[in-house]
């Protein structure tokens, strides 16, 4: 099969990423700046990279994904790309006419050393912004970090591009949700709207990229943190940042230069953590949480309870992004799963040590490495397997190649839909990983177990 | 939106029949564009991926890796290495120092444990800025490892997917020569450009073993280094798509004197010429092989002709757009449509040349419209003037398509069924059934209402 190629044996690899579990920044700075309303992210480099990222992102979200280029060419790669930029934001503001253009870099223009604030002023004095609308510009540097590491400096760019303190509060909490589906973005939406607590979610893709079929194409569809709230963000009460890798630099900022003071959570997956999501709105909000948000609780709790002992020390490999990783682990071991092992591709030891810390009573020695890759998930379980496999699509080659169920969960999913829709965050989106994880588990057994222990009830 | 069309861009919209077709196409996209277009490595990338025994390591920051990790189905009867995702994952250390010996390390790790036959190292963007010596380290690593290890100039910004196929030629073109032709028969070609996407290159390739002609190299789909070495021994080159490979082919004929001629496997009449056309070429050295061709044609359309009358019957009349990256396609599919009664309204490529699109204006039905690199805006404005009930295109069109609630063929990387030789004009015609017909479009406010009006 496929991955034939993977030796059990495993050699410390320095120079070599095989079969990654990560991608490069733009990708990131590109989904988020998508979920501002009326954006058009622009890619400052040549045109493959553009193509490239609108590609993988079409193939996740099944939606069309507009994304302009500056289309350096060798004369751009001399002599700047400068021009090519002045140019395409005027050219953009007359075709397209969007409110905003979201520039982010790509390691062809940060290493000819492009400087966006000033290319930026620079067409500002020569009108080629109209009124009333903006351009902001984030670094994304593809030869650092990761895709995530450019999703949370494109956050951080609206934060700083837009958000003002007038002194007056607005009597709103900002939630950056970090990169999560924008079924994920909606359902931190309706719960904030249920515990009782106004925000401002930025950015938020709900309405971008699940919009319906009307028969029309809009190059900007309905949904979107407007730039009117953005601004407002300045005077909000707090900001939860949901998050560490994916939304701390933007709540940090809103905090050092806005004086709106931050809480860093996880990601609201699985029930420890998003309890603590809905205490923390609740503590910033200055509300006493619902009963109705107790009783989607209660369910999620009831539903463990009553299908507890298949979980039961399943062991589960895990390949994604470090804060849904986190908020998932701990999931895991919160239904008294283990998590065997835990891969990421975007560096940070930071991550090492929190995976360690989640795990450090579940009876197995967990193994986890950051910017690790694919390949070393799959030596690993070649020398001792897993019950299953959670993350993105490219872990099908493993799964088939070892015959393991596959939890499709992060990004890309790309062979599969649902992930638009249905949320996996809060109470109920846990509902769905417990439903998902337990479907797999026992379509399993409806396979494998032999005829006289094939069983009708579980 | 108010104009669809940007002021510069008038000279790369054309309509069919008002007058002489004069595009300007071939030119860089304009700074700003939501161009469809893609780069130098995606061209080099899509040429030589399919040669599945070699190693393929992309040198240069992790993303250009991923994004063309195992994403299109190439598929292989054998090895599978092309199938994995090699990278040299350069960090900003290695930007600023440089990232030779990390290739070097790598090339040196990835040829011990899988033995390729060769191996391609790919220049990505940054690669071109930093001044790594690719040609060096490869030469070097040639010598220490004893196979060939062969750089693929692509970076990115150095122009379009053209500029890539050239570069994926030359790198090509050092392995041929260097193997045994001794043995390849007079009648013998080489399949150019074509990449077995759903397995097309093994449809094609038993037509021609029906006449009896040899296949020497698969280039690329499902291609093997040593056949490569050994493809200047095939008499002929039969070279499909575009020019994906036709600079090789070029490369051939002057240096080996080995004639090549263009073809087409897609719809009817293309595959039927094409198998001719290589009949032709070898009427004098194998008197037979004109009616061997002509049983290969009747047998099929005999099987063929019938099965394509049910989906005729529903799609008489119906309207498609086409919009590919090469302009070559688009020929063919314009005559496989008019197969199924169907017209064509709006044409357009990325890369087409002035000469393609001036036979496009020849074979389009007057008022087609006609454009080169498209933006979205631009291709839903026309879908919806020219009221397009299935459009035929690639990954980032689909969902504009979809959106519009218009029936979506994918004749890309994306594609699912073997479009090529005469079994894939019949799969063409069911998925463009499967998609025009479905009941969904009903449900689509916007046609729901242009249907209601209409009757
Ligand atoms: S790694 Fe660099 S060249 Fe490759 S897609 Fe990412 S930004 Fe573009």
């Amino acid at each position: 099969m496929l991955l034939r190629h993977t030796p059990k044996e495993i050699t410390e690899r320095s120079a070599l990423t095989i079969n990654p579990a990560k991608t490069c920044q733009p990708i990131g700075a590109m989904y988020a700046a998508l979920g501002i309303h009326g954006c058009l992210p622009h890619s400052h480099g040549s045109q493959g990279c553009c193509a490239y990222h609108r590609s993988a992102l079409t193939r996740h979200y099944k939606e069309p994904i507009a994304a302009a280029t500056s289309s350096f060419t060798e004369g751009a790669s001399v002599f700047g790309g400068q021009a090519n930029l002045l140019q395409a934001i005027q050219n953009i503001f007359t075709v397209y006419e969007p409110d905003v253009i979201a520039v982010h870099t790509t390691c062809l223009s940060e290493t000819i050393g492009d400087d966006l604030n000033q290319i930026r002023d620079k067409a500002q004095k020569e009108g080629k912004i109209p009124e009333g609308k903006h351009v902001i510009g984030a670094n994304t540097p593809s030869y650092v970090g990761s895709h995530v590491t450019g999703f949370s400096n494109m956050v951080k760019a609206m934060a700083a591009a837009f958000a003002t303190r007038t002194g007056h509060k607005n009597g709103k909490v900002n939630v950056i949700p970090g990169w999560v589906e924008p079924s994920d973005m909606e359902e931190i939406k309706r719960l904030a709207a249920m515990v009782g607590v106004p925000i401002i979610l930025f950015p938020d893709t709900s309405g971008v990229l699940n919009a319906p079929l009307t028969g029309e194409y809009k190059m900007f569809p309905d949904g979107g943190v407007t730039v009117p709230e953005l601004i407002s963000s300045g005077d909000s009460l707090g900001t939860l940042a949901l998050g560490e890798w994916c939304s701390a630099d933007a709540a940090r900022w809103l905090d050092a230069n806005c004086k709106v003071p931050c809480m860093i959570l996880d990601m609201p997956f699985g029930l420890k953590a998003t309890d603590r999501f809905i205490d923390a709105l609740r503590t910033v909000g200055g509300v006493s949480v619902p009963e109705e948000v107790m009783k989607e609780r209660g369910q999620m709790v009831d539903f463990i309870s009553d299908m507890h002992q298949y979980f039961y020390h399943k062991k589960v490999a895990l390949a994604g992004d470090p804060d849904q990783l986190i908020a998932m682990v701990e999931f895991l071991v919160t239904l008294d799963m283990i998590p065997a092992y835990v891969v990421t591709g975007t560096p940070g030891k930071a991550f090492e040590r929190r995976i360690k810390e989640l795990t450090k009573d579940v009876p197995y020695e967990c193994q986890v490495k950051a910017k690790g890759d694919m390949f070393l998930l799959h030596q690993w379980i070649k020398n001792d397997p897993v019950d299953l496999l959670i993350g993105n699509t490219y872990l099908k080659y493993i799964a088939r190649d070892e015959d393991i169920p596959l939890l499709r969960w992060g990004f890309p999913i790309l062979d599969r839909v649902g992930h638009q829709y249905f949320p996996t965050a809060g109470y109920k989106g846990g509902l769905r990983l417990l439903e998902k994880m337990l479907d797999l588990f026992l379509s399993r057994r409806d396979r494998d177990d032999p005829e006289q222990t094939f069983e009708l009830v579980y | 939106m108010r104009e669809a069309i940007l002021e510069e861009r008038r000279g790369q919209v054309c309509v069919s029949g008002a007058g002489p077709l004069e595009m300007a196409c071939n030119r860089d996209s304009l700074a700003g564009a939501v161009s469809q277009r893609a780069c130098v490595f995606c061209g080099s990338r899509v040429v030589l991926y399919p040669i599945a025994d070699a190693l393929h390591l992309v040198h240069g920051p992790v993303g250009c890796a991923v994004y063309t990790w195992d994403i299109r189905g190439a598929l292989s009867s054998g090895p599978e290495l092309h199938r994995l995702s090699f990278s040299t994952d350069l960090q900003e250390k290695d930007v600023i120092f440089g990232g030779e010996d990390k290739l070097r390390a790598a090339l040196d790790e990835l040829i011990d444990r899988h033995s390729p036959k060769a191996a391609f190292v790919y220049s990505t963007c940054i690669v071109g800025l930093i001044g790594d010596d690719l040609e060096a380290v490869c030469r070097e690593m040639t010598e220490k490892k004893g196979i060939p290890v062969i750089p693929v100039q692509s970076e990115g910004f150095k122009g379009n997917k053209r500029e890539g196929y050239q570069a994926a030629c030359k790198a090509m073109f050092t392995l041929v020569g260097t193997g045994d032709v001794s043995d390849v028969p007079p009648v013998s070609i080489n399949i150019l450009g074509d990449f077995n996407l759903a397995g097309e290159i093994w449809i094609i390739r038993e037509y021609f073993e029906r006449m009896g002609v040899t296949v020497v190299a698969n280039i690329t789909g499902d291609g093997r280094v040593d056949d490569i070495r050994r493809a200047h021994g095939a008499a002929l080159n039969v070279v499909q798509c575009s020019g994906a490979t036709l600079e090789l082919a070029k490369m051939i004929q002057e240096k080996y004197g080995k004639p090549f001629i263009r073809a087409s496997y897609l719809g009817i009449e293309d595959m039927a010429e094409s198998l001719y056309a290589v009949a032709e070429h070898f009427k004098d050295v194998d008197p037979g092989i004109m009616e061997r061709a002509e049983a290969v044609v009747r047998d099929e359309l005999a099987k063929l002709l019938p099965s394509l009358e049910k989906f005729r019957k529903d799609l008489k009349g119906k309207k498609a757009a086409i919009y590919v990256g090469g302009a070559f396609k688009a020929f063919s599919l314009i005559k496989a449509f008019r197969h199924l009664g169907m017209k064509v309204v709006l044409v357009g490529s990325q890369t087409g040349t002035e000469e393609d699109y001036e036979e496009l204006g020849k074979i389009t039905d007057p008022g087609t419209i006609i454009v080169d690199d498209a933006n979205p805006l631009e291709l839903s404005h026309f879908i919806k003037e020219k009221d397009v009930d299935v459009f035929v295109g690639g990954v980032k069109e689909r969902p504009i398509a979809f959106k519009l609630g218009v029936g979506f063929c994918d004749h890309n990387h994306e594609r699912k069924e073997a479009l090529e030789g005469f079994i894939g004009m019949y799969n063409f015609a069911k998925e463009i059934h499967a998609s025009a017909m479905s009941p969904v479009w009903r449900f689509v406010p916007r046609r729901a209402l242009a249907a209601g009006e209409k009757e």
